[in-house]
């Protein structure tokens, strides 16, 4: 799947393995249930590791070891399947994951917006979508009236900018 | 009313420009139709029976008349000459061509419309009491909040992929006229015990096939908090609300299911969580910029009960008539709020034609600040006209034929488009409507029969609110043959019930006898001031299983 990474198709440097496959070198993607079972191994391996969560798979329970973590891959089983875009608000917002936040599955275009706003940053998307297309999803509605995990400057902030905001 | 500034200007405008370009990819054949839907549909755009259908949000049900003209204009150019007005407080157009919808997007934004989210997925178009901001009961305008809502879940990207379609009502009074307990999330206004106002907020309402009354969830939320807490109900949906199976994807069957307690910690402590992270903030002046724009108009200084009115109301019985359903009590003396049905005797509730729109836009100038509100009852609302105008208003409702003076009656039946219109029916409405109108049409006798929500919906998924109507009918198929099911005693109010199921359903031929049947045994066994609803509640189903079913 060709990647799009901050506005520009990517190479992909990581290897995405199944759980009964036995790791190669350099950067592996893991699921939830491997980095479980088997994290003193993991913890031990000297290269970059990323984890995929499906779409039923909450990061509630990674609070303190997301930061071992260089690529979290949430996955859209449909496009239909919203679950991750509440994954991905938590994992920037509540867990403070500043790594690659990737979107994997049925990942399209007209979602683009809403994936970028709540957090991510990198898209495996279909041959049909290029950065073009990408770039254009994501600034056509050039204004948001809520606060995301992009941080822009919501519509609200922007009518009251003389109002400080309490932001702990 | 609200006014838009540069920023809500510039999401409509671009949003519109956004669906030209998807529409035209799906014409060249860029899109599939699979694809395309779930974009068309976040833009209101269904397609049905013989046609694609157009739905547009009128947030909280307010329109001004140049809004209204621009309806009307849109039937009269795009469609067959008339729209029809829903219980969502939406808009339908039945013909729209594709190609057009995105003119016709274009025409609306020009005066401040859209239709962004009236399907979907996603947080439908926020409804509201229809009397709000003139109604004698209230705590605070609900305007100010649904038009907070309208904004906040514009095109929220957490919340735009739900596991269902999700809808938020409001009230500003503790009397519901906004069907709030039957929503996925309803909010009414309250007072705590320090005097100041905030929301009691109910989650978990909802018809359909598995119909339930929601369940308060905070009994006082304060202002400030309000997107925060809507967003953390929100987000709990999102993760474990079902996505198995569409007929339990709803909040209310994870509410149910969780169990209310547990439901409640959850949303708690993902409101706790996010007050820390990204409260969805609402600034003092935001708060008071909004408010500003439902201030009142410049009333006058006027008495209740004008001797102008007293005398026309002596002089002519059918203005009395009229008078008598259509006039509510308004907050400011010398003031009425006025019902328009649109349920003429023999028609299709709340159709009008792009003529009757027109006046009445032309009315509301004329007698009512140019503002016009549509009702959950698919009725329209002129909320400020003074007393003394009752008269003058009134003829000129008789010219447009829209005096038909049965708001609340019998013959104010609320119903969906049913079999005639919908992909989803099983069964006719609006021929049901129509019949049970005319067998009711005698005026004395709806009067004498007094307050009657009648509702019908032509499908389990309650489009036409059968559920809460005083008498509901629900079109079923039995073997490729229309039935109806009849429920007594539902309610949509402070009080809301689900009507109960009085039988085995009826053919369609003899449904209006039955409706008649159940009239007829509430006319015998009503106490002095009793309702409909109130004589069904006291003597139960019973009474009127024996008179139904009596052959059988």
């Amino acid at each position: 799947m060709p990647l799009i990474k901050d506005g520009a198709f990517s190479s992909d440097p990581w290897v995405r393995v199944d759980d009964r496959q036995a790791l190669p070198d350099g950067p592996v993607v893991i699921t939830l249930r491997r980095w479980l079972a088997e994290r003193g191994a993991l913890e031990a391996r000297n290269a970059p590791l990323g984890l995929v969560l499906a779409s039923d798979e909450a990061p509630d329970a990674l609070a303190d070891d997301i930061a071992r973590f260089d690529l979290i891959c949430l996955e859209f089983p449909r496009f239909t399947d919203g679950r991750a875009y509440s994954c991905a608000r938590k994992l920037r917002e509540r867990l403070g994951y500043g790594g690659e936040l990737r979107a994997v599955g049925n990942v399209l275009r007209d979602q683009f917006l809403f994936m970028h706003r709540c957090g991510f940053d990198a898209f495996e998307v279909s041959g049909n979508d290029d950065p073009a297309s990408w770039q254009r999803a994501v600034t056509e509605i050039s204004v948001a009236y809520q606060s995301a995990a992009d941080r822009r400057a919501t519509i609200v902030r922007q009518r009251h900018a003389d109002e400080a905001p309490k932001r702990r | 009313m609200y006014r838009y500034d540069e920023f809500d200007r510039t999401i409509v405008n671009e949003r519109v420009a956004q669906f030209r370009d998807q529409v035209r990819r799906r014409v060249a054949g860029e899109l599939t139709e699979d694809e395309f839907k779930p974009l068309r549909l976040m833009n209101g755009l269904y397609l049905q029976l013989h046609a694609y259908m157009l739905r547009v949000a009128i947030p909280y049900g307010v329109l001004s008349s140049r809004q209204m003209r621009r309806l009307a204009r849109i039937a009269r150019v795009y469609d067959k000459g008339y729209g029809h007005f829903t219980t969502r407080q939406n808009i339908q157009y039945n013909w729209p061509r594709l190609e057009e919808v995105p003119d016709i997007l274009e025409e609306l934004a020009e005066v401040e419309m859209h239709a962004i989210q009236t399907s979907g997925n996603c947080i439908r178009n926020v409804t509201a009491d229809q009397f709000a901001g003139v109604a004698a009961d209230e705590i605070d305008d609900p305007r100010i909040y649904a038009e907070i809502i309208r904004q906040w879940s514009t095109l929220h990207p957490e919340f735009s992929f739900l596991p269902r379609k999700f809808k938020i009502a409001i009230t500003g009074a503790p009397n519901d006229r906004a069907a709030v307990k039957v929503h996925d999330i309803g909010l009414r206004m309250v007072r705590n015990d320090a005097g100041e106002a905030g929301f009691e907020v109910i989650v978990g309402g909802g018809q359909g096939r598995t119909p339930m009354v929601g369940h308060v969830v905070r009994a006082f939320l304060p202002v400030p908090r309000l997107l925060t807490y809507l967003e953390a109900v929100l987000r709990v949906y999102n993760q474990l609300g079902r996505r198995d199976n569409l007929y339990k994807a709803r909040i209310k069957v994870l509410v149910h299911q969780t169990g209310v307690e547990a439901f409640t910690r959850l949303v708690e402590d993902e409101f706790q969580a996010m007050a820390e992270e990204t409260p969805q903030v609402l600034p003092g002046g935001e708060l008071a910029r909004i408010r500003a724009c439902f201030r009142p108009p410049a009333y006058r200084t006027l008495e209740d009960h004008p001797a102008t009115l007293t005398e026309a109301l002596a002089a002519d019985p059918a203005f009395a008539r009229w008078h008598s359903t259509a006039v509510s009590a308004h907050k400011q003396p010398g003031y009425a709020i006025v019902t328009i049905a649109l349920k003429p005797i023999g028609g299709v509730p709340g159709d009008a034609t792009a003529a009757r729109m027109d006046a009445v836009a032309d009315l509301a100038d004329r007698f009512g600040f140019g503002e016009i509100r549509v009702s959950h009852e698919q009725n329209l609302v002129l909320p400020d006209v003074a007393q003394e105008e009752l008269f003058a208003l009134w003829q000129g409702l008789v010219s447009a034929a829209l005096d038909t003076p049965n708001a609340g009656l019998i013959t104010d039946i609320v119903a969906c488009p049913g079999l005639d219109y919908c992909n989803l029916a099983n069964a006719r409405s609006i021929p049901v409507a129509r019949e049970i109108g005319k067998r009711f049409a005698a005026l004395d006798r709806q009067h004498d029969i007094g307050e009657l929500k009648l509702r019908i919906s032509g499908c389990i998924n309650a489009c036409g609110h059968h559920h809460v109507g005083h008498i509901g009918i629900l079109g079923v198929d039995k073997k490729g043959v229309e039935h109806y099911q009849i429920t007594l005693g539902g309610d949509d109010t402070e009080t809301a019930a689900i009507g109960d199921i009085v039988g085995p359903a009826f053919p369609a031929e003899t449904v209006t006898d039955a409706v008649e049947t159940i009239v007829g045994v509430y006319l015998d066994r009503r106490e002095a001031g009793e309702r409909f609803l109130d004589t069904c509640r006291r003597i139960g189903l019973k009474p009127f299983k024996e008179v139904l079913y009596a052959a059988h």
